[in-house]
């Protein structure tokens, strides 16, 4: 038997440059087919735009790819499709208005026949153990099945190489177990997988090889099994990392936050409904809100702050006050403070400056900020000021533009400008999301720190890692339901997996068979 | 009976050239793309349809140059939004000032001059059917080809399209050229069917009514049929109300076809199930590649 070249693909002395920022500097990899290799980095280091460039979405600056020990150019991704690289996005390439079956057809070149491919999508979707219905409109979709729409696309080309860009970020940790059997038989298949993750677990359990990267440089290639978490963390940092550490024995005191049986209808076709949510947050305490996203966290942080006024008074109440049907100002005005996900646009002005966009949230709240209707400019970025130092907000300017600063500075800024009120009650959709590690620990503490002065806290987040590290408390949203919650020492990753999957209709079930 | 095939026709008539332009201004919205110039480009269409007809003495060669004119209105705004990437808001408003300004400028001789009209069979001009036809045949496009698909793709994400390796920017300036000739060919047939003659801003806001039909369709183009039909209805119907002179001011009857739209629309946009399933998310939204 002819043997084939040794490597699949390598990458040799790649650069890539954006504007003045060196996203690749000198990157030399090599991966062999059937290795599922890792790229392991913090938020930033570099990954995605290796894997871009792998995949002909963009074009690296110097440097050479050889595919399977020939030099290639990567033109587009098409051309990577020809060449058979695969690619799953962290942020779905799909396209939620059209089917299953349209937006596999989109991927596919040749003759476009809505019928056979039908067939061939639920063949191949039920091989490989990723069950699909091919007319289901995406939106319609979990973010698991949505996935598994990206999969099976790549399987259909039949890829000697794909690429899987953090695929466990949205995953149960069920969906999770699911998705490391189908890519190790894919292995098995002699198709190699480059693996991105910053979650050292996973690596260390799927992966064969282990690419690190730091500041766009490749600073180690390892053997996994040869490695520890802490060895792999340190690293991917290049130091060690500040752990989050609480007063685990937290006194609940009298319930500040009080939801009775909470209702939402949905807004839109692709939006949830939320279903007689009850929930106590006591001072003192952190309660978290785990959940796959797309089950009703959004709409639940609306119902919460009062971006969406609910029908009655009574499903919510601040401090035993009903407050259901009144907006963001009377809520912040009873000593409440809001978190939304989407830091620039919604929890800040892109194009206006932090001391206004401390305005913009506490205008109501502090009577020194406006007088006789009047912006108390100095008073505001006296504020700023404060939260820019307490929370080391890094920033080129002395008040610059909330879209200059990048991500978790923000981020810091944000969530500062709200604690900074000391307020009684406090709601986070997302803290750390796409936050570098660093500043997640400091934002984490921060919160912790809250709730021990005695103030409630209610954090929305999908990151279960996050959520075991805050909370005291945990409840789990799923299609618009929430669970009971559990004290945090009470319930493990796999119980919480169960009740994301949602449990309580699994149960239903189950009595309905039984009856 | 000979009364009611008379109304019917006259509402063809009246519809046809709504259906024309929404059916275009459909396709280029599906695509992501917002052109709020269709009644710049029908009345340039109007103007140079006319003019070509006249000095040809062929209304079909009139048809052909009304198809250019609106053709070439949407590509210069096809290069201010899709290659220079102005604001298509402001740019669409923009076209339609300009061809309002042009065609006034452009037609200034033809004014009063009498017009060479498009045969027809007895009140039945071939365009009646063409615009069914065309229906049908956006519709059979847009939902059973890939190319179709591919233009769904670019209007619903075309981060996404462009990840996976398609041309945005082809595909949109396409849409929009089709819009544009689509639109051409609706003035033309203002100007060489529905009153054979040049008036300056003959159009009178259609060009707006079949925009605010691409909604009322919510951007189906069977709806787009019944829609316009309603409307043609309509303002088939504030006419001959005129002429029994009951005692209702007429300007409230001329009124009467854009206060259903903004009622229609109003009504329609209340109904959020309705219009964001079918909405093309990325509608108006500038695309820029990555690179």
């Amino acid at each position: 038997m002819n043997r084939g070249p040794e490597y699949l693909l390598e990458a040799l002395h790649v650069v890539k440059v954006f504007g003045t920022l060196r996203a690749n500097d000198d990157v030399t990899l090599k991966v062999k087919p059937g290795e599922i290799h890792a790229f392991l980095g913090e938020n930033g280091a570099g990954k995605s735009t290796l894997v871009k460039m792998i995949y002909g979405a963009l074009q690296p600056t110097s440097g050479e790819f050889r595919w399977m020990g020939q030099p290639v150019t990567i033109a587009n991704p098409a051309a990577a499709r020809k060449l058979g690289i695969g690619m799953v996005f962290q942020h779905f390439s799909l396209f939620e208005a059209l089917t299953v079956a349209e937006n596999v057809a989109l991927a596919m070149p040749g003759d476009f026949d809505m019928a056979k491919l039908s067939e061939k999508i639920a063949r191949v979707s039920k091989e490989y153990g990723l069950p699909l219905a091919p007319t289901a409109t995406v939106a319609d979709l979990s973010v698991g099945e949505r996935q598994r729409i990206e999969i099976v696309r790549c399987l259909l080309q039949e890829p000697k190489l794909l690429i899987m860009d953090e695929p466990t970020a949205v995953l149960t940790p069920q969906e999770a177990d699911q998705l490391f059997v189908t890519l190790t038989r894919l292995a098995k298949e002699g198709c190699a997988v480059i693996y991105i993750s910053h979650r050292l677990e996973e690596v260390k359990r799927l992966c064969h090889n282990v690419t690190i990267l730091r500041h766009g440089k490749v600073v180690a290639n390892v053997d996994p099994a040869r490695e520890n978490a802490a060895s792999l963390a340190k690293l991917m940092v290049g130091g060690d990392i500040h752990v989050v550490r609480g007063n685990r024995k937290h006194a609940a005191g009298d319930v500040r936050l009080k939801l009775d049986r909470l209702s939402l209808d949905p807004d839109g076709p692709f939006a949830v409904e939320l279903k007689e949510i009850s929930l106590d947050v006591r001072a003192g305490e952190v309660v978290a809100i785990a959940g796959v996203a797309g089950n009703g966290q959004s709409e639940f942080f609306d119902a919460v702050s009062g971006e969406r006024i609910l029908h009655r008074d009574s499903m919510l109440q601040i401090d035993g006050k009903p407050m259901g049907r009144a907006g963001v100002n009377a809520r912040r005005k009873a000593g409440a403070a809001f978190v939304p996900e989407e830091r620039l646009g919604h929890g800040a002005v892109p194009a206006f400056s932090l001391s206004e966009n401390v305005i913009l949230t506490r205008h109501a709240s502090d009577k020194s900020l406006i007088r006789s209707g009047l912006v108390q400019r100095g008073d505001a970025s006296g504020i700023s000021h404060r939260v820019i130092k307490d929370f080391d907000v890094r920033k080129g300017k002395p008040d610059p533009e909330a879209r200059s600063l990048s991500g978790g500075n923000l981020q810091k800024f944000v969530i500062g400008r709200e604690l900074d009120r000391k307020p009684g009650m406090l709601v986070v959709n997302q803290p750390t999301w796409g936050v570098d590690a660093g500043a997640s620990a400091t934002i984490r503490q921060a919160i912790i720190d809250l709730s021990r002065q005695g103030s409630a806290v209610l954090v929305i987040s999908q990151d279960l890692d996050e959520i075991f590290e805050i909370a005291d408390r945990i409840a789990v949203i799923s299609r618009g339901q929430l669970s009971d919650a559990y004290p945090a020492d009470k319930l493990t990753a796999e119980k919480t997996g169960l009740l994301m999957a949602g449990e309580h209709e699994i149960k239903e079930v189950r009595h309905a068979a039984g009856a | 009976m000979d009364m009611m095939i008379a109304v019917i026709l006259t509402i063809m008539t009246a519809a046809t050239p709504l259906l024309l332009a929404a059916l275009g201004e459909l396709v280029v919205e599906r695509s992501g793309v917002l052109n709020l110039g269709v009644e710049g480009m029908m009345v340039m269409g109007a103007v140079c349809g006319f003019g070509a007809a006249l000095m040809t003495g062929s209304p079909w060669l009139g048809l052909f140059a009304s198809i250019a004119a609106g053709m070439f209105m949407s590509l210069l705004f096809g290069f201010l939004t899709l290659s220079l990437v102005s604001n298509q808001v402001a740019t669409g408003l923009a076209l339609t000032l300009l061809g309002l300004g042009l065609s006034g400028q452009i037609g200034e001789s033809f004014v009063g001059q009498p017009g060479v009209k498009l045969p027809n069979y007895d009140g039945f001009d071939p365009l009646i059917p063409f615009a069914i036809l065309l229906a049908w045949g956006v519709s059979w496009f847009l939902f059973k080809t890939k190319a179709g698909l591919v233009v769904r793709a670019v209007g619903n994400s075309h981060a996404s399209a462009h990840a996976m390796g398609y041309h945005v920017i082809r595909v949109r300036y396409l849409c929009v050229l089709f819009g544009g000739a689509c639109a051409g060919l609706a003035g033309g047939y203002l100007s060489l069917v529905y009153t054979p003659q040049w008036i300056e801003n003959m159009t009178s806001g259609r060009g707006w009514i079949a925009l605010a039909l691409v909604v009322f369709a919510s951007w189906r183009p069977w709806r787009t049929v019944a829609g316009a039909y309603l409307f043609g209805a309509i303002s088939i119907l504030a006419f001959t109300v005129q002429t029994f002179a009951w005692g209702i001011p007429s300007q409230f009857l001329s009124m009467l076809p854009y206060l259903v739209t903004i009622i229609a629309l109003v009504v329609i946009s209340g109904n959020r199930m309705l219009t964001r399933a079918n909405t093309p998310a990325c509608l108006g939204q500038p695309f820029v590649p990555d690179r």
